[in-house]
């Protein structure tokens, strides 16, 4: 089982790892990403995620054939969320199972990484005060009206 | 030379262009001509390198040349995790 799945459903971190069986493996490291409720200062209520899942899976899946290159892993399974949600709810878990704990460690921490910064996903934060926005993407409101004002 | 695509926003760029897909008749040769020239659309003054593209449903780099027929994805800042 080594894939990344998009999924508007709960995560159940305790069913995903324990699907996550290999007779040779004799280390299971697991990361869960939860909902917080602040984000650079800011109270957060509650968040949306948004992905394009026939092209994060592909990258998803691709992210792990790099992961099971660089460390003896056995297998490794990502679950990212879609939808609305509310604080302390997963919206990623990723777990690897290998035959000793370092290669494990190692891989997880990759995964996630890489899961961050290439998959099609997208994060819409609801704050306490009504406001929203997307996360790493402020200045795609700002129009681009102030460019051309200057560039002339 | 003129050619016919399909364009479709996600996230941030939808909400902008009010609207998820739409059909262009455009001059650009590559992603990156085509972005730039939908500025109007997506409205986004990210810069291009902090964004995305995929066409045909593959990741593709912003120099990819454009032929008619294409339906390119433009994805803004991506936040998984």
């Amino acid at each position: 089982m080594s894939e990344v799945v998009i999924s508007p459903r709960p995560i159940v971190p305790g069913e995903l790892g324990a699907a996550l069986t290999e007779p040779g493996a004799g280390a299971f490291v697991g990361f869960e990403g939860r909902v917080r409720n602040r984000n650079e200062g800011r109270a957060v209520e509650r968040l949306e995620y948004e992905a394009y899942a026939p092209l994060a899976e592909k990258e998803g899946a691709r992210i792990i054939a790099e992961a099971c290159e660089r460390w003896p892993i056995l297998a490794a399974h990502c679950v990212h969320r879609t939808g609305m949600l509310e604080i302390g709810d997963y919206a990623v878990w990723v777990g690897v199972v290998s035959p000793h704990r370092d290669e494990a460690f190692a891989a997880c921490r990759y995964i996630i990484d890489e899961v961050k910064v290439r998959l099609p996903i997208w994060k819409k934060e609801y704050y306490t005060d009504g406001d929203s926005g997307w996360v790493n993407c402020e200045r795609c409101a700002a129009g681009h009206q102030h460019e051309s004002a200057t560039a002339g | 030379m003129s050619k016919q695509v399909t364009v479709r926003y996600f996230a941030a760029f939808r909400e902008r262009a009010g609207r998820a897909e739409e059909a262009v008749e455009t001059e650009a040769d590559t992603a990156a001509d085509l972005f730039e020239a939908l500025r109007d659309r997506h409205g986004s003054a990210e810069p291009r390198g902090h964004c995305k593209v995929a066409i045909n449903d593959e990741m593709a780099d912003w120099t990819t040349p454009l032929k008619d027929g294409d339906t390119v994805l433009l994805f803004p800042p991506v936040a998984g995790g």
